[in-house]
């Protein structure tokens, strides 16, 4: 059986970019996918050649993790190209020598975990102020959106991804749940929900123009190519 | 000095190079950088700007000269250097390669050093050494470094705490941290400034001024600025938004205004990456535009814009300002404001 092409890049749509919080797959990263018969193989290409390398290994493994979920798959080579570490991280994730094994001497500590949940603690409050910013356009007040569950949400794009950004944190989100709570699952008391919708502005603001420069600079990088699976007008945000 | 509308500007350029990243001077690391420079370069500069790639590697004394004081309206200019002689092996933007220009245009230019904690003692004397033959009143520290097998370091190393000793002990007040991919160890957030947090508590006689305003990391910039008041943001990298994302750069200004105030914000072409011309024309037009997400920003008045183009880096530097062009009362900037719950250190 030959894997299947969608199934494979449906995969690789849920793994994203740790500190934009978006899928590879629309950021352009993924330059190259080749299926022969149960090997897949892909190349990742970055905005630069110094992107931080502890976030470029995080994606080439989840890459190749996301790949070898899809059913039918018993090989993955991921590549990353042009990249100062790109022997490294290929080596270390292919190898599955892990962060540290990839870069000896340099890493100290919880391999990349810890770091993985800084920005997934940064992305639930980002999508938390979406989703929020949202409520209030549509009349809702502050001191009304702490009194709401998780059940009384509409069924929005904004509060689906906010649901799975909590539920990756290990979040309650069932519906008798407290709509907005910190990324420690804690209730935010009344007097603090204006600053906490606040700083949490500032932290969307960072990751949406984070998101903006690599963009532009993968598209001046590689010529303004679309990556496999990016859509057209994901090509020109 | 930029006029406009009857209003007048003093202009400081608070961080340029005068950079060699020339064929001869590079191996595959510094073609690596220049070439990401170049497309930052590219990406971000209206077409007209942007310089062939041969030029970019290596200009010229009169180009920067045209470029800063006779078209780009820059008043006073101040050399940031990037040593990075891992990659680029006579170093790519020294303090001695820049020391030329200054010796040249000594009231054109302020000359800023480095220091690299890892080379200990010895280091030590020599940038005191540095410090004696220039009279240098600040430093740029660029902690993704590297030297050796280390790929970086932090300020709250003990050795780059002696280093800020010294600093203290010579007068060398304005400390300018610019925060790269690498550092040590490399599993960590290299962008993270909860180090300049910590230096900026523990050397309240010392500016910290945060290069890019913490770009990528504007969150946590922002929130340790409301916490440390001798904390600065320098807005090389975030001011070419300005062209091509202008609603974005506006979103940035009013979030650094919100947290910071108008009075610890320092104009910055990074020159040669971008030219002052079209940055100064166009922050001078600036407005915010009228939608809710601006709603909780202040105005851009001429005022914030004088300071934030010339009067905050004149301040810190001690450069003259003509009478004319000094605004009539300096404000305070908001009060520190209470933790917010969005609290995200683990």
């Amino acid at each position: 059986m030959t894997v299947d092409e969608a199934r494979v890049l449906g995969a690789l749509s849920h793994v994203r970019d740790p500190e934009l919080d978006e899928p590879i797959t629309e950021l352009g990263f993924v330059s190259d996918l080749e299926i022969e018969r149960e090997a897949v193989n892909i190349r990742l290409r970055l905005p630069t050649y110094f992107c931080a390398p502890n976030f470029a290994y995080l994606m080439v493994a989840d890459a190749r993790e996301a790949i070898l979920s899809v059913p039918g798959v018993r090989w993955a080579n991921v590549i990353l190209d042009d990249h100062y570490a790109s022997d490294e991280i290929n080596g270390g994730v292919n190898g599955r020598q892990g962060f540290d094994g990839a870069f000896p001497g340099e890493a100290e500590g919880p391999d990349l975990e810890e770091l993985r949940s800084i920005f997934q603690r940064k992305s639930f409050v980002s999508r938390q102020e979406k989703l929020c910013r949202a409520l209030l356009a549509n009349g809702r007040t502050p001191a009304e959106l702490l009194r709401m569950r998780v059940g009384d949400l509409p069924p929005t794009d904004e509060a689906e991804t906010y649901l799975k950004r909590r539920a990756e944190l290990g979040g309650d989100v069932s519906p008798g749940a407290p709509l907005i709570v910190d990324p420690d699952g804690r209730r935010v008391p009344e007097e603090a929900i204006v600053q906490h919708l606040r700083f949490a502005k500032t932290v969307r603001v960072s990751i949406e123009g984070n998101a903006g420069l690599c963009r532009g600079l993968l598209d001046v990088r590689y010529g303004g190519t679309r990556g496999a699976g990016q859509k057209e007008e994901e090509a020109t945000l | 000095m930029y006029e406009k509308d009857g209003e007048k500007y003093f202009v400081v350029d608070g961080h340029v190079h005068f950079w060699n990243a020339s064929p001869e001077n590079r191996n595959k690391y510094g073609e690596g950088f220049i070439n990401c420079f170049y497309d930052y370069h590219k990406n971000l500069s209206p077409e007209e700007w942007v310089w062939p790639k041969e030029k970019y590697d290596k200009y010229s004394e009169e180009d920067m000269m045209h470029d800063l004081f006779e078209t780009g309206y820059v008043d006073v200019a101040i050399f940031q250097p990037t040593y990075l002689t891992e990659f680029f092996p006579h170093g790519f933007n020294t303090t001695e390669q820049n020391a030329v220009l200054k010796e040249k245009y000594p009231d054109k230019f302020i000359l800023n050093g480095s220091f690299d904690p890892r080379e200990g003692v010895q280091g030590l004397e020599q940038f005191e050494e540095l410090v004696d033959k220039y009279d240098l009143k600040g430093v740029k520290l660029y902690t993704a470094e590297w030297k050796g097998d280390s790929k970086g370091w932090k300020l709250t190393d003990p050795s780059a705490t002696k280093y800020l000793e010294k600093c203290v002990e010579l007068g060398v007040k304005n400390i300018h941290v610019h925060k790269g991919p690498t550092i040590w160890p490399l599993n960590r957030d290299a962008f993270d400034v909860a180090d300049v947090d910590e230096a900026a508590s523990e050397f309240p006689d010392l500016n910290f001024i945060v290069e890019h305003v913490g770009l990528p990391r504007l969150d946590d910039f922002c929130w340790i600025g409301t916490q440390e008041p001798n904390v600065y943001g320098g807005l090389a990298v975030a001011m070419p938004f300005i062209h091509t994302r202008r609603h974005y750069f506006a979103t940035i200004i009013g979030e650094l205004l919100y947290w910071l105030g108008e009075d610890r914000l320092l104009f910055s072409s990074d020159y040669a990456i971008w030219s002052p011309k079209w940055l100064v024309e166009e922050f001078v037009d600036l407005q915010m535009p009228e939608s809710a997400e601006f709603e909780d920003f202040s105005e851009l008045t001429p005022e914030i814009k004088r300071k934030i183009l010339g009067l905050n880096a004149a301040k810190l530097y001690d450069i003259e300002v003509p009478e004319e062009l000094q605004v009539e009362h300096a404000g305070t900037g908001p009060a520190v404001t209470e933790k917010p719950a969005a609290d995200l250190a683990t």
